[in-house]
Protein backbone atom coordinates (compact mmCIF):
# COMPACT_ATOMS: atom_id res chain seq x y z
CA UNK A 1 0.00 0.00 0.00
CA UNK A 2 2.67 2.67 0.51
CA UNK A 3 6.37 2.17 -0.58
CA UNK A 4 9.34 4.41 0.33
CA UNK A 5 7.25 7.32 1.21
CA UNK A 6 8.96 10.89 1.95
CA UNK A 7 7.66 14.10 2.82
CA UNK A 8 9.37 16.81 3.34
CA UNK A 9 8.48 20.72 4.10
CA UNK A 10 11.69 22.75 3.10
CA UNK A 11 14.54 21.09 4.31
CA UNK A 12 12.43 19.63 7.36
CA UNK A 13 11.75 15.71 6.83
CA UNK A 14 8.53 15.02 8.37
CA UNK A 15 8.34 11.09 6.71
CA UNK A 16 11.64 9.35 5.92
CA UNK A 17 11.00 6.26 3.69
CA UNK A 18 7.62 4.37 5.44
CA UNK A 19 6.69 1.42 3.95
CA UNK A 20 3.22 -0.02 4.93
CA UNK A 21 0.89 -2.76 4.13
CA UNK A 22 -2.15 -2.86 5.59
CA UNK A 23 -4.80 -5.42 5.06
CA UNK A 24 -8.31 -5.45 3.31
CA UNK A 25 -10.43 -6.10 6.97
CA UNK A 26 -7.85 -5.07 9.24
CA UNK A 27 -7.53 -2.50 11.87
CA UNK A 28 -4.42 -1.08 12.04
CA UNK A 29 -2.77 1.32 14.82
CA UNK A 30 -0.82 3.92 14.28
CA UNK A 31 1.48 4.45 17.17
CA UNK A 32 4.20 7.46 17.94
CA UNK A 33 4.54 10.70 19.41
CA UNK A 34 3.96 13.77 18.84
CA UNK A 35 5.48 15.15 15.49
CA UNK A 36 6.62 11.75 14.95
CA UNK A 37 4.81 12.12 11.24
CA UNK A 38 1.36 10.25 12.02
CA UNK A 39 -0.77 13.04 10.65
CA UNK A 40 1.28 13.55 7.45
CA UNK A 41 1.36 9.92 7.02
CA UNK A 42 -1.99 9.63 7.31
CA UNK A 43 -3.43 13.02 5.21
CA UNK A 44 -0.91 11.66 2.51
CA UNK A 45 -2.90 8.55 2.23
CA UNK A 46 -6.25 10.32 2.84
CA UNK A 47 -5.49 12.64 -0.28
CA UNK A 48 -4.86 16.21 1.68
CA UNK A 49 -1.38 16.64 1.25
CA UNK A 50 1.01 15.70 -1.70
CA UNK A 51 4.14 13.07 -1.30
CA UNK A 52 7.45 14.47 -1.89
CA UNK A 53 8.50 10.81 -3.15
CA UNK A 54 7.38 7.54 -2.54
CA UNK A 55 4.65 5.21 -3.67
CA UNK A 56 0.91 4.76 -2.55
CA UNK A 57 -2.27 3.02 -3.37
CA UNK A 58 -5.03 3.03 -1.05
CA UNK A 59 -8.12 1.05 -2.16
CA UNK A 60 -5.93 0.55 -5.84
CA UNK A 61 -5.73 4.38 -6.35
CA UNK A 62 -3.23 7.08 -5.96
CA UNK A 63 -4.92 9.33 -3.45
CA UNK A 64 -3.59 12.48 -5.01
CA UNK A 65 -6.00 11.01 -8.01
CA UNK A 66 -8.81 10.10 -6.38
CA UNK A 67 -11.73 11.12 -7.46
CA UNK A 68 -15.59 10.88 -5.88
CA UNK A 69 -15.97 7.70 -6.71
CA UNK A 70 -13.17 6.77 -4.73
CA UNK A 71 -13.75 9.35 -1.67
CA UNK A 72 -17.54 7.50 -1.22
CA UNK A 73 -14.98 4.25 -0.43
CA UNK A 74 -12.93 5.78 1.90
CA UNK A 75 -14.18 7.68 5.76
CA UNK A 76 -12.44 10.23 7.12
CA UNK A 77 -12.26 11.28 10.80
CA UNK A 78 -9.32 14.00 10.60
CA UNK A 79 -7.44 15.63 13.88
CA UNK A 80 -8.83 18.43 14.06
CA UNK A 81 -12.83 18.95 15.48
CA UNK A 82 -14.68 20.60 12.64
CA UNK A 83 -17.35 22.90 13.85
CA UNK A 84 -20.50 23.41 12.11
CA UNK A 85 -21.94 26.28 14.60
CA UNK A 86 -25.91 27.39 14.06
CA UNK A 87 -26.65 23.77 12.87
CA UNK A 88 -27.53 21.15 14.46
CA UNK A 89 -26.06 17.28 14.81
CA UNK A 90 -28.86 15.88 12.97
CA UNK A 91 -28.71 18.68 10.23
CA UNK A 92 -25.22 18.27 9.79
CA UNK A 93 -25.39 14.52 9.83
CA UNK A 94 -28.36 13.78 7.59
CA UNK A 95 -26.89 16.49 4.82
CA UNK A 96 -23.70 14.92 5.05
CA UNK A 97 -25.55 10.99 4.13
CA UNK A 98 -26.53 12.90 0.63
CA UNK A 99 -23.16 12.85 -0.43
CA UNK A 100 -22.76 9.07 -0.36
CA UNK A 101 -23.80 6.99 -3.03
CA UNK A 102 -24.42 3.96 -0.21
CA UNK A 103 -24.91 5.94 3.17
CA UNK A 104 -25.78 4.36 6.25
CA UNK A 105 -29.74 5.30 8.27
CA UNK A 106 -28.45 8.92 9.50
CA UNK A 107 -30.29 8.60 12.61
CA UNK A 108 -28.80 4.80 13.05
CA UNK A 109 -25.64 6.31 12.88
CA UNK A 110 -26.66 9.32 15.22
CA UNK A 111 -27.48 6.85 17.75
CA UNK A 112 -24.44 4.46 17.68
CA UNK A 113 -22.33 7.38 18.08
CA UNK A 114 -24.50 8.04 21.06
CA UNK A 115 -25.60 11.31 20.09
CA UNK A 116 -29.31 10.42 20.51
CA UNK A 117 -29.96 12.73 23.01
CA UNK A 118 -28.30 15.67 21.67
CA UNK A 119 -28.93 16.08 17.98
CA UNK A 120 -31.18 18.57 18.09
CA UNK A 121 -28.30 20.74 19.85
CA UNK A 122 -26.78 23.65 17.64
CA UNK A 123 -22.92 22.08 17.28
CA UNK A 124 -21.41 24.85 18.69
CA UNK A 125 -23.12 23.95 22.17
CA UNK A 126 -21.37 20.55 21.84
CA UNK A 127 -18.85 19.14 24.26
CA UNK A 128 -15.38 18.37 23.00
CA UNK A 129 -16.30 14.60 23.19
CA UNK A 130 -19.57 15.22 21.25
CA UNK A 131 -18.39 16.94 19.22
CA UNK A 132 -15.21 14.11 18.15
CA UNK A 133 -18.91 11.66 18.15
CA UNK A 134 -20.10 14.01 15.48
CA UNK A 135 -16.98 13.68 13.60
CA UNK A 136 -16.91 9.85 14.18
CA UNK A 137 -20.85 10.15 12.53
CA UNK A 138 -19.53 12.13 9.86
CA UNK A 139 -16.74 9.81 8.38
CA UNK A 140 -18.78 6.37 9.05
CA UNK A 141 -22.31 8.02 7.73
CA UNK A 142 -21.23 6.87 4.10
CA UNK A 143 -20.06 2.97 5.01
CA UNK A 144 -16.44 3.44 3.92
CA UNK A 145 -14.62 0.20 2.94
CA UNK A 146 -11.88 1.96 4.69
CA UNK A 147 -12.40 4.27 7.72
CA UNK A 148 -9.01 6.81 8.98
CA UNK A 149 -9.36 7.72 12.18
CA UNK A 150 -6.35 10.16 13.39
CA UNK A 151 -6.78 10.43 17.01
CA UNK A 152 -10.36 9.79 17.32
CA UNK A 153 -11.26 9.31 21.25
CA UNK A 154 -8.96 12.69 22.31
CA UNK A 155 -11.15 14.59 25.15
CA UNK A 156 -13.26 11.40 25.36
CA UNK A 157 -14.00 10.46 28.66
CA UNK A 158 -12.96 6.89 30.24
CA UNK A 159 -16.43 5.64 29.39
CA UNK A 160 -16.65 7.25 25.94
CA UNK A 161 -13.27 5.16 25.00
CA UNK A 162 -15.22 2.42 25.85
CA UNK A 163 -18.16 2.86 24.15
CA UNK A 164 -16.22 4.26 21.19
CA UNK A 165 -14.33 0.91 21.03
CA UNK A 166 -16.86 -1.20 20.45
CA UNK A 167 -18.34 0.81 18.03
CA UNK A 168 -15.04 0.27 16.05
CA UNK A 169 -15.43 -3.81 16.95
CA UNK A 170 -18.58 -3.77 15.12
CA UNK A 171 -17.35 -1.57 12.20
CA UNK A 172 -14.00 -3.60 12.30
CA UNK A 173 -16.59 -7.13 12.48
CA UNK A 174 -18.38 -6.11 9.08
CA UNK A 175 -15.40 -6.14 7.16
CA UNK A 176 -14.24 -2.06 7.24
CA UNK A 177 -10.46 -1.55 7.46
CA UNK A 178 -9.56 0.49 10.04
CA UNK A 179 -6.70 2.57 9.70
CA UNK A 180 -6.21 4.62 12.86
CA UNK A 181 -3.35 7.14 15.04
CA UNK A 182 -3.47 6.96 18.60
CA UNK A 183 -1.14 7.90 21.59
CA UNK A 184 -3.05 5.89 23.79
CA UNK A 185 -1.07 2.81 24.02
CA UNK A 186 -4.52 0.88 25.68
CA UNK A 187 -6.09 1.94 22.45
CA UNK A 188 -4.05 0.37 20.28
CA UNK A 189 -4.00 -2.83 22.64
CA UNK A 190 -7.68 -3.05 22.79
CA UNK A 191 -8.32 -1.96 19.05
CA UNK A 192 -5.95 -2.99 16.47
CA UNK A 193 -4.98 -6.90 14.95
CA UNK A 194 -1.54 -4.71 14.13
CA UNK A 195 0.64 -1.83 15.26
CA UNK A 196 3.03 -0.16 13.56
CA UNK A 197 5.11 2.73 15.38
CA UNK A 198 6.61 5.75 14.09
CA UNK A 199 9.17 7.49 15.17
CA UNK A 200 10.92 10.36 13.62
CA UNK A 201 9.30 9.99 10.65
CA UNK A 202 10.28 6.21 10.29
CA UNK A 203 8.35 3.39 11.01
CA UNK A 204 10.41 1.61 13.16
CA UNK A 205 8.32 -2.10 14.26
CA UNK A 206 5.22 -3.39 12.94
CA UNK A 207 3.57 -6.29 14.43
CA UNK A 208 0.59 -7.47 16.18
CA UNK A 209 -0.30 -5.61 19.97
CA UNK A 210 1.39 -8.84 21.77
CA UNK A 211 5.01 -9.28 19.66
CA UNK A 212 5.43 -5.94 19.39
CA UNK A 213 9.10 -5.56 19.84
CA UNK A 214 9.47 -9.43 20.56
CA UNK A 215 7.14 -9.02 23.73
CA UNK A 216 5.99 -12.47 23.62
CA UNK A 217 9.31 -13.71 23.37
CA UNK A 218 10.08 -14.53 26.81
CA UNK A 219 11.86 -11.96 28.53
CA UNK A 220 9.55 -12.05 31.75
CA UNK A 221 9.80 -10.92 35.26
CA UNK A 222 9.26 -12.86 38.45
CA UNK A 223 8.76 -11.46 41.54
CA UNK A 224 8.39 -12.82 44.92
CA UNK A 225 8.15 -12.15 49.10
CA UNK A 226 12.28 -14.23 50.21
CA UNK A 227 13.33 -14.17 53.39
CA UNK A 228 15.07 -10.25 52.99
CA UNK A 229 12.31 -8.59 51.17
CA UNK A 230 10.79 -8.93 47.36
CA UNK A 231 13.03 -10.26 45.03
CA UNK A 232 12.76 -9.74 41.28
CA UNK A 233 14.57 -12.08 38.52
CA UNK A 234 14.54 -11.62 34.60
CA UNK A 235 13.96 -15.18 33.12
CA UNK A 236 13.11 -16.64 29.49
CA UNK A 237 12.08 -19.88 30.96
CA UNK A 238 9.33 -18.47 33.43
CA UNK A 239 7.77 -22.16 34.47
CA UNK A 240 10.90 -23.58 35.53
CA UNK A 241 11.65 -20.75 38.15
CA UNK A 242 8.44 -21.02 39.79
CA UNK A 243 8.43 -24.62 39.75
CA UNK A 244 12.09 -24.63 41.68
CA UNK A 245 10.36 -21.38 44.10
CA UNK A 246 7.48 -23.82 44.77
CA UNK A 247 10.00 -26.47 46.08
CA UNK A 248 11.92 -24.22 47.75
CA UNK A 249 9.08 -22.71 50.24
CA UNK A 250 7.14 -25.60 49.84
CA UNK A 251 3.69 -24.79 48.67
CA UNK A 252 2.65 -21.13 47.78
CA UNK A 253 5.55 -18.83 46.98
CA UNK A 254 4.60 -15.53 49.02
CA UNK A 255 3.80 -12.55 46.67
CA UNK A 256 4.33 -14.35 43.74
CA UNK A 257 4.23 -11.79 40.07
CA UNK A 258 4.96 -13.08 37.26
CA UNK A 259 5.15 -9.98 34.06
CA UNK A 260 5.79 -9.38 31.01
CA UNK A 261 6.84 -6.35 29.30
CA UNK A 262 4.03 -4.35 29.03
CA UNK A 263 3.38 -2.76 25.52
CA UNK A 264 3.90 0.86 27.01
CA UNK A 265 7.50 -0.44 28.25
CA UNK A 266 8.24 -1.68 24.29
CA UNK A 267 6.55 1.18 23.00
CA UNK A 268 9.39 3.67 25.09
CA UNK A 269 12.50 1.73 24.28
CA UNK A 270 11.43 1.99 20.30
CA UNK A 271 10.62 5.50 20.54
CA UNK A 272 13.90 5.92 22.35
CA UNK A 273 15.83 4.28 19.76
CA UNK A 274 14.42 6.07 17.00
CA UNK A 275 15.35 9.46 18.00
CA UNK B 1 -27.85 12.56 -6.18
CA UNK B 2 -26.30 14.49 -9.28
CA UNK B 3 -24.40 18.00 -8.51
CA UNK B 4 -27.32 20.47 -8.96
CA UNK B 5 -29.12 19.00 -6.57
CA UNK B 6 -26.54 18.60 -4.07
CA UNK B 7 -25.79 22.15 -4.59
CA UNK B 8 -29.04 23.37 -4.35
CA UNK B 9 -29.41 21.20 -0.75
CA UNK B 10 -26.19 22.66 0.56
CA UNK B 11 -27.39 26.68 -0.34
CA UNK B 12 -30.58 25.64 1.77
CA UNK B 13 -27.94 24.51 4.61
CA UNK B 14 -26.20 27.08 4.23
CA UNK B 15 -28.82 29.90 4.03
CA UNK B 16 -30.61 28.22 7.67
CA UNK B 17 -27.03 28.85 8.94
CA UNK B 18 -26.88 31.87 8.05
CA UNK B 19 -30.05 33.50 9.17
CA UNK B 20 -29.72 31.44 12.58
CA UNK B 21 -26.13 33.39 13.25
CA UNK B 22 -26.18 36.40 14.93
CA UNK B 23 -23.15 37.82 13.12
CA UNK B 24 -24.38 37.36 9.75
CA UNK B 25 -27.54 38.54 10.25
CA UNK B 26 -26.14 41.92 11.90
CA UNK B 27 -23.41 42.90 9.92
CA UNK B 28 -24.81 41.66 6.35
CA UNK B 29 -28.38 41.95 6.27
CA UNK B 30 -28.73 44.88 9.14
CA UNK B 31 -26.28 46.80 8.48
CA UNK B 32 -27.32 48.47 4.85
CA UNK B 33 -30.48 48.53 6.51
CA UNK B 34 -28.91 50.87 9.52
CA UNK B 35 -27.32 53.05 6.86
CA UNK B 36 -30.12 53.69 4.68
CA UNK B 37 -31.68 54.51 8.07
CA UNK B 38 -29.27 57.30 9.38
CA UNK B 39 -29.03 58.61 5.61
CA UNK B 40 -32.60 59.10 5.14
CA UNK B 41 -32.98 60.94 8.61
CA UNK B 42 -29.95 63.31 8.18
CA UNK B 43 -30.28 64.49 4.02
CA UNK B 44 -33.71 65.23 3.92
CA UNK B 45 -32.88 67.81 1.30
CA UNK B 46 -34.36 67.45 -2.81
CA UNK B 47 -31.59 67.49 -5.22
CA UNK B 48 -34.44 68.40 -7.63
CA UNK B 49 -38.06 69.41 -7.49
CA UNK B 50 -40.43 66.43 -5.81
CA UNK B 51 -36.90 64.16 -5.85
CA UNK B 52 -34.94 63.85 -2.49
CA UNK B 53 -31.31 62.98 -1.98
CA UNK B 54 -32.72 59.82 -0.36
CA UNK B 55 -34.23 58.63 -3.56
CA UNK B 56 -30.54 59.24 -4.79
CA UNK B 57 -28.97 57.33 -1.59
CA UNK B 58 -31.53 54.29 -1.80
CA UNK B 59 -30.32 53.55 -5.37
CA UNK B 60 -26.23 53.61 -3.69
CA UNK B 61 -27.56 51.12 -0.67
CA UNK B 62 -29.45 48.41 -2.72
CA UNK B 63 -26.54 47.96 -4.54
CA UNK B 64 -24.08 48.19 -1.73
CA UNK B 65 -26.62 45.73 -0.12
CA UNK B 66 -25.75 43.58 -2.74
CA UNK B 67 -21.80 43.97 -2.59
CA UNK B 68 -22.45 43.05 1.39
CA UNK B 69 -24.10 39.55 0.66
CA UNK B 70 -22.50 38.84 -1.74
CA UNK B 71 -18.82 40.00 -1.82
CA UNK B 72 -18.04 41.04 1.90
CA UNK B 73 -20.13 37.78 3.37
CA UNK B 74 -18.03 35.23 1.26
CA UNK B 75 -15.18 36.83 1.74
CA UNK B 76 -15.46 36.73 5.56
CA UNK B 77 -17.12 33.03 5.66
CA UNK B 78 -15.02 31.55 3.02
CA UNK B 79 -11.26 32.46 5.43
CA UNK B 80 -13.28 30.77 8.87
CA UNK B 81 -14.59 27.44 7.02
CA UNK B 82 -11.28 27.12 5.50
CA UNK B 83 -9.65 27.56 9.28
CA UNK B 84 -12.06 25.64 10.89
CA UNK B 85 -11.67 22.53 8.65
CA UNK B 86 -15.03 22.20 6.73
CA UNK B 87 -13.58 23.17 3.54
CA UNK B 88 -11.10 19.67 4.11
CA UNK B 89 -14.51 18.02 5.72
CA UNK B 90 -16.25 18.47 2.68
CA UNK B 91 -13.14 17.58 0.12
CA UNK B 92 -13.02 14.15 2.49
CA UNK B 93 -16.46 13.62 1.24
CA UNK B 94 -17.49 12.50 -2.52
CA UNK B 95 -19.42 15.90 -2.85
CA UNK B 96 -18.48 17.35 -6.16
CA UNK B 97 -16.56 20.72 -5.36
CA UNK B 98 -18.59 22.26 -7.83
CA UNK B 99 -22.11 21.52 -5.24
CA UNK B 100 -19.81 23.69 -2.71
CA UNK B 101 -20.00 26.89 -4.79
CA UNK B 102 -23.56 26.42 -6.34
CA UNK B 103 -24.22 26.25 -2.49
CA UNK B 104 -22.94 29.57 -1.71
CA UNK B 105 -24.33 31.44 -5.02
CA UNK B 106 -27.89 30.15 -3.74
CA UNK B 107 -27.37 31.36 -0.64
CA UNK B 108 -25.95 34.72 -1.53
CA UNK B 109 -29.49 34.91 -3.99
CA UNK B 110 -31.70 34.00 -1.22
CA UNK B 111 -29.72 36.74 1.29
CA UNK B 112 -29.46 38.84 -1.55
CA UNK B 113 -33.38 38.93 -2.17
CA UNK B 114 -34.46 39.07 1.39
CA UNK B 115 -31.76 42.24 1.60
CA UNK B 116 -32.75 43.95 -1.56
CA UNK B 117 -36.56 43.23 -0.24
CA UNK B 118 -36.08 44.64 3.38
CA UNK B 119 -34.12 47.81 2.12
CA UNK B 120 -36.55 48.35 -0.73
CA UNK B 121 -39.71 48.55 1.86
CA UNK B 122 -37.97 50.67 4.50
CA UNK B 123 -36.76 53.07 2.11
CA UNK B 124 -40.75 53.22 0.55
CA UNK B 125 -42.48 53.19 3.93
CA UNK B 126 -40.26 55.43 6.03
CA UNK B 127 -38.19 57.80 4.03
CA UNK B 128 -41.13 57.93 1.05
CA UNK B 129 -38.82 56.50 -1.80
CA UNK B 130 -40.33 56.40 -4.66
CA UNK B 131 -39.91 53.23 -6.61
CA UNK B 132 -40.14 52.42 -9.99
CA UNK B 133 -43.19 52.68 -12.21
CA UNK B 134 -42.42 50.98 -15.30
CA UNK B 135 -41.72 47.14 -16.25
CA UNK B 136 -38.98 48.46 -18.16
CA UNK B 137 -37.13 50.02 -14.94
CA UNK B 138 -37.83 46.74 -13.15
CA UNK B 139 -36.60 44.83 -15.76
CA UNK B 140 -33.39 47.15 -15.70
CA UNK B 141 -33.30 46.78 -11.72
CA UNK B 142 -33.40 43.09 -11.83
CA UNK B 143 -30.71 42.28 -14.16
CA UNK B 144 -28.56 44.64 -12.91
CA UNK B 145 -29.18 42.99 -9.79
CA UNK B 146 -28.40 39.71 -10.80
CA UNK B 147 -25.23 40.60 -12.71
CA UNK B 148 -24.49 42.55 -10.15
CA UNK B 149 -24.59 39.80 -7.27
CA UNK B 150 -22.90 37.49 -9.32
CA UNK B 151 -20.00 39.76 -9.83
CA UNK B 152 -19.56 40.15 -6.06
CA UNK B 153 -20.22 36.61 -5.42
CA UNK B 154 -17.50 35.51 -7.64
CA UNK B 155 -15.10 38.31 -6.59
CA UNK B 156 -15.85 37.73 -2.66
CA UNK B 157 -14.90 34.02 -3.49
CA UNK B 158 -11.33 34.51 -5.33
CA UNK B 159 -10.97 37.46 -2.49
CA UNK B 160 -11.37 34.46 0.37
CA UNK B 161 -8.29 33.32 -0.82
CA UNK B 162 -6.23 36.43 0.13
CA UNK B 163 -7.07 35.98 3.87
CA UNK B 164 -4.46 33.78 5.89
CA UNK B 165 -6.64 33.14 8.25
CA UNK B 166 -10.26 33.01 9.05
CA UNK B 167 -9.96 35.96 11.54
CA UNK B 168 -8.23 37.97 9.18
CA UNK B 169 -10.48 38.18 6.71
CA UNK B 170 -12.54 40.88 7.91
CA UNK B 171 -9.56 42.69 8.17
CA UNK B 172 -8.39 42.41 4.63
CA UNK B 173 -12.15 43.08 2.95
CA UNK B 174 -13.91 45.34 5.16
CA UNK B 175 -11.81 48.69 3.63
CA UNK B 176 -11.60 47.66 0.22
CA UNK B 177 -15.75 47.72 0.55
CA UNK B 178 -15.55 51.02 2.19
CA UNK B 179 -13.36 52.75 0.28
CA UNK B 180 -15.85 51.24 -3.03
CA UNK B 181 -18.61 52.93 -1.22
CA UNK B 182 -16.88 56.31 -0.37
CA UNK B 183 -15.79 56.34 -4.48
CA UNK B 184 -18.58 54.79 -6.40
CA UNK B 185 -21.76 56.96 -5.16
CA UNK B 186 -23.53 55.01 -2.07
CA UNK B 187 -22.20 57.97 -0.07
CA UNK B 188 -21.84 60.57 -1.87
CA UNK B 189 -23.20 62.16 -5.49
CA UNK B 190 -21.06 60.03 -7.60
CA UNK B 191 -20.89 63.24 -9.90
CA UNK B 192 -19.51 65.41 -7.05
CA UNK B 193 -16.33 63.47 -7.02
CA UNK B 194 -12.85 64.38 -8.32
CA UNK B 195 -12.28 63.09 -11.38
CA UNK B 196 -9.62 60.75 -11.01
CA UNK B 197 -11.28 58.81 -7.88
CA UNK B 198 -14.24 58.23 -10.66
CA UNK B 199 -11.42 56.63 -12.45
CA UNK B 200 -10.86 54.59 -10.16
CA UNK B 201 -14.28 53.50 -9.52
CA UNK B 202 -15.27 52.74 -12.71
CA UNK B 203 -12.78 49.67 -13.11
CA UNK B 204 -14.92 47.89 -10.02
CA UNK B 205 -18.64 46.81 -10.04
CA UNK B 206 -19.55 48.93 -7.68
CA UNK B 207 -19.97 52.18 -9.34
CA UNK B 208 -21.62 50.08 -12.54
CA UNK B 209 -24.12 48.80 -9.88
CA UNK B 210 -24.66 52.20 -8.25
CA UNK B 211 -25.36 53.78 -11.63
CA UNK B 212 -27.63 50.73 -13.09
CA UNK B 213 -29.68 51.57 -10.09
CA UNK B 214 -29.91 55.20 -10.13
CA UNK B 215 -31.04 54.68 -13.35
CA UNK B 216 -33.95 52.92 -12.08
CA UNK B 217 -35.19 54.94 -9.36
CA UNK B 218 -34.09 58.45 -10.53
CA UNK B 219 -36.14 59.95 -13.35
CA UNK B 220 -34.92 59.81 -17.02
CA UNK B 221 -33.86 63.06 -17.21
CA UNK B 222 -31.19 62.20 -14.17
CA UNK B 223 -28.66 61.26 -16.78
CA UNK B 224 -27.73 64.40 -18.08
CA UNK B 225 -26.47 64.74 -13.65
CA UNK B 226 -24.47 61.25 -14.79
CA UNK B 227 -20.39 62.32 -15.60
CA UNK B 228 -21.07 61.02 -19.34
CA UNK B 229 -24.84 62.65 -19.61
CA UNK B 230 -26.09 58.94 -19.81
CA UNK B 231 -27.24 56.12 -18.16
CA UNK B 232 -24.69 53.58 -20.14
CA UNK B 233 -26.71 50.33 -19.76
CA UNK B 234 -24.59 48.75 -22.58
CA UNK B 235 -21.39 49.05 -21.23
CA UNK B 236 -22.95 48.17 -17.43
CA UNK B 237 -23.66 44.75 -18.58
CA UNK B 238 -19.94 44.87 -20.26
CA UNK B 239 -18.51 45.81 -17.09
CA UNK B 240 -20.45 43.34 -14.91
CA UNK B 241 -19.72 40.57 -17.17
CA UNK B 242 -16.44 40.99 -17.77
CA UNK B 243 -16.14 41.12 -13.74
CA UNK B 244 -17.66 37.71 -13.88
CA UNK B 245 -15.68 35.90 -15.83
CA UNK B 246 -12.69 37.59 -14.39
CA UNK B 247 -13.98 36.02 -10.77
CA UNK B 248 -14.81 32.89 -12.25
CA UNK B 249 -11.41 32.80 -13.38
CA UNK B 250 -9.77 33.91 -10.28
CA UNK B 251 -12.14 31.56 -8.31
CA UNK B 252 -10.53 28.82 -10.52
CA UNK B 253 -6.88 29.56 -10.54
CA UNK B 254 -6.96 30.24 -6.44
CA UNK B 255 -9.19 28.48 -4.73
CA UNK B 256 -7.81 26.51 -1.59
CA UNK B 257 -9.30 24.14 0.54
CA UNK B 258 -7.01 23.72 3.04
CA UNK B 259 -4.58 26.45 4.69
CA UNK B 260 -1.20 26.57 3.49
CA UNK B 261 0.11 22.47 2.96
Amino acid sequence: MVRGLHKSYGKAVAVDGVDLDVRAGEVFALLGPNGAGKTTTVEILEGFRKRTSGDVRVLGVDPQQGDEAWRARVGVVLQSTGEFDDLTAREVVHHFANYYPAAADPDEIITRVGLAEKQHSRTRTLSGGQKRRLDVALGIVGRPELLFLDEPTTGFDPEARREFWSLIRDLARVGTTILLTTHYLDEAEALADRVGVLAGGKLVAVDTPDRLGGRGDGGVTVGWLGPDGPVTERTEAPTALVARLAETFGGEVPGLTITRPSLEDVYLRMIGAGE
Amino acid sequence: MNTLRLGLLRGGLETKQFLRSRESVVFTLAFPLILLAVFGAVFSGEIAPGVTLTQYFAAGMIAAGLLSTGFQSLAIQIPIEREKGILKRLRGTPMPRAAYFIGKVVMVLAIGLVETVLLISVAALFFGVKLPATAGSWLTFGWVALLGITACTLCGIAFSSLARSGRSGPAVVTPVAIVLQFISGVFFEYASLPEWMRGIASIFPLKWMTQGMRSVFLPDSFAANEPSHAWQHGTIALVLGGWIVLGLVLCLLTFRWTERD
